[in-house]
């Protein structure tokens, strides 16, 4: 175990896969000597050289479906985009092409592939830089979308979606690459598909994944004092979604609450009440809740987008409604 | 082509504004009074400048991430501008868009954009609206090397050539998208060349010379205000700055650096009216004290200028 950064764990993933497998490389803009803008694939240039870190011209929709392609005949790529927010330009290479290939060629082919895409607000990067969008790729069947919280899992997770033979979106969220946990050393996988209990509690389930995970964990310190102890899942995966994580802990607890930082309508939060309301209804004493971001676009001026973020208070408030 | 000697001063006046914005701009992001990114013009004043004095009130343009000289030339308001910057509720969108995406539609300036690339495909459809209502306005598209690898290039200029829409594309050519040179992501030298693959002009200009932007641009206006189509204008630069304020340039080689530093455009175009005896030192001196002043007064109402209302945060998603 070391202490870690978030964004250095993933670069740590990305890195040993590469010293491991040769079939891997990585491309998008400003990857390469730049180092991302970030800084997530610091150093990658200098390691692997021009060949295996590509920096690619400005053309999403190029650099998805050179992730396509160049999977279905045998290399392993890891493919970047500078803001999640710019998938609409690269949308269909990845929802019809990616996504159904397997499907439509009868099982025939073979797409291992990962697409890098930060995201989230709070940065004032306004409506364009800063969206949570997991619930378009949620809506895909024949992709996998991940969104790691914690440093060991963004390494575990890397390595996971570099192994996996199907596309798999990566999505990490630019608020926690400064974020430090303790990160197992050498070869590491955190399984793809299986839901984390980030804090064990009895009265009530929090739900979340990404960045707001670490809201829900502020939210259970809180509630201490109210004596209400409060059970905090971590998805790590959003498709496919782990279920049974989800309703063992509801079925403990009685109560849930899901929080995500997206906008409201048609958000993954709504996927997650419909499961625990189809298949755990039974166990629920109260109505399932969601704290999300309104349904607006993120705005620039920082007291509007400190409104727009879902807050511990906004947590805490929805918790105590339900009491 | 003689242009008179107002215009020219005027034009020098809008390029020494925009540096003055600029550079305060950078002051105040240091500060942290200004959030966000903040993609700034210096070095890259000629082309706003030469292109948009040709233009009236009513015509259009598309600008981008770097766009505060787009808009300070088309008639923006330092205030007003200032203010959204900070985020304030006096500024052009009420802070809810910032530095990346400043717009004054009232203006014909159609919005600076976060998504490059994008302008070049919704100038079109501005142009297709503009021969549509049988108006004879023209819309600006500005956009920058590293775009014209978007797949909007090839769209957006294949639709306007066909269609023959009166749009200008002006490629800000100043060699870098972020830390990639313009010729490690592109197999040619002169984008303008892409021109042929439509059928339309495409001319490659010096972009830190005013004049010879606005001669170029000229033609091309006309050209579309007669209905004949569009046209492509390559204008090489430089950018002084980083990409973003923040950014250190580490890519830069330092040489060309003080190579681009010593052709900066507005002692160059100070120079020529000198020469010309359009102006003196005093009346240069003056201009550049008024824009200093113009660009403090914008500090003030942006400081003064109150945030938004939280109940902001849910207007202006649908009319
Ligand atoms: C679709 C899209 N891809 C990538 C980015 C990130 N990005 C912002 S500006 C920029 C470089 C643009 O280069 P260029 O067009 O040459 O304009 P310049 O910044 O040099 O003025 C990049 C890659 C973006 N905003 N949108
Ligand atoms: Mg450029």
């Amino acid at each position: 175990m070391s202490q870690k950064t978030y964004v250095e764990a993933l670069r740590e993933g990305m890195v040993l896969e590469m010293r491991k497998d040769p079939k891997v490389f990585l491309a998008g803009e400003d990857v390469g000597p730049f180092g991302g803008c970030f800084g997530q694939t610091q150093g990658m240039f200098a390691e692997f050289g021009p060949e295996r870190v590509v920096d690619t011209p400005i053309s999403e929709t190029a650099i998805l479906a050179l992730g396509v392609g160049a999977a279905s005949v045998g290399t392993r790529p890891i493919v970047e985009l500078m803001f999640i927010d710019f998938l609409g330009v690269a949308m269909d290479e990845l929802f019809n092409q990616a996504a159904k290939m397997r499907y439509m060629f009868g099982g025939k082919v073979l797409l291992p592939m990962v697409v890098r895409l930060p995201c989230g607000a709070g940065f004032s990067a306004a409506a364009q830089h800063s969206q949570c969008m997991e619930a378009w790729l949620a809506h895909i069947p024949g992709i996998k979308v991940v969104m790691p919280y914690t440093p060991a899992d963004a390494k575990g997770m890397m390595i996971a979606a570099i192994r996996d033979n199907n596309p798999v979106v990566y999505i990490e969220h630019k608020a926690l690459y400064g974020l430090v946990g303790e990160v197992p050393d050498g070869d590491y996988v955190a399984p793809i598909g299986k839901a984390n209990v980030a804090r064990e509690g009895n009265d009530l389930t929090l739900i979340s994944w990404g960045a707001m995970v670490g809201k829900c964990l502020e939210a259970a310190d809180a509630l201490v004092k109210d004596k209400i102890s409060a059970e905090v899942v971590d998805l790590r995966t959003i498709s496919p979604l782990d279920k049974e994580t989800i309703l063992q802990s509801v079925k403990k607890c009685g109560r849930a609450v899901i929080v995500q930082e997206a906008v409201r309508t048609g958000g993954f939060a709504g996927e997650i009440a419909a499961v625990l309301a189809e298949e755990g209804f039974d166990y629920l004493n109260g109505p399932i809740l969601r704290v999300t971001a309104p349904d607006t676009p993120v705005p620039f001026s920082p007291p509007l987008e400190a409104a727009y973020i879902p807050t511990v208070d906004k947590i805490l408030a929805a918790v105590k409604s339900l009491y | 082509m003689k242009i008179e000697k107002e215009i020219l001063i005027k034009m020098y006046s809008d390029m020494v504004r925009i540096r003055a914005f600029e550079h305060k701009a950078r002051d105040l992001f240091a500060a942290q009074k200004i959030p966000g990114f903040v993609h700034l013009y210096v070095g890259e004043e000629a082309i706003a400048t030469g292109v948009i004095s040709n233009l009236k009130p009513e015509d259009y343009i598309h600008s981008h991430h770097r766009g505060h000289g787009h808009l300070l030339v088309k008639g923006g308001d330092p205030n007003v501008m200032m203010a959204e910057l900070f985020g304030k509720t006096d500024g052009y969108c009420k802070g809810k868009g910032g530095s990346m995406h400043i717009a004054a539609v009232d203006l014909g300036m159609l919005g600076a954009n976060g998504i490059v690339g994008a302008g070049l495909t919704l100038a079109a459809g501005v142009g297709f609206a503009l021969k549509y209502l049988k108006t004879d306005k023209v819309c600006i598209c500005f956009f920058g090397d590293g775009s014209s690898n978007r797949g909007t290039f090839h769209e957006g200029l294949n639709m306007a050539s066909t269609f023959k829409l009166p749009v200008v594309y002006v490629c800000e050519n100043n060699q870098y998208g972020i830390s990639n040179r313009q010729t490690t992501a592109m197999n040619i030298t002169d984008i303008s060349d892409r021109a042929g693959a439509y059928g339309i002009p495409g001319i490659t200009v010096d972009g830190n010379d005013p004049v010879a932007v606005y001669e170029a641009a000229y033609e091309a206006i006309a050209r579309a205000r007669r209905g004949e189509g569009p046209s492509l204008i390559e204008c090489k630069t430089w950018r002084h700055r980083g990409h973003f304020e923040g950014d250190p340039s580490t890519y830069k080689n330092p040489q060309e650096q003080a190579a681009w530093l010593d052709k900066d455009p507005i002692p160059q175009f100070a120079k020529k009216l000198l020469d010309l005896k359009y102006v003196d030192q005093k009346t240069l001196d003056s201009i550049k004290a008024k824009a200093d002043q113009d660009i403090e007064a914008g500090v003030a109402f942006a400081e003064k200028s109150p945030y938004p209302e939280i109940s902001e945060l849910t207007t202006d998603v649908l009319a």
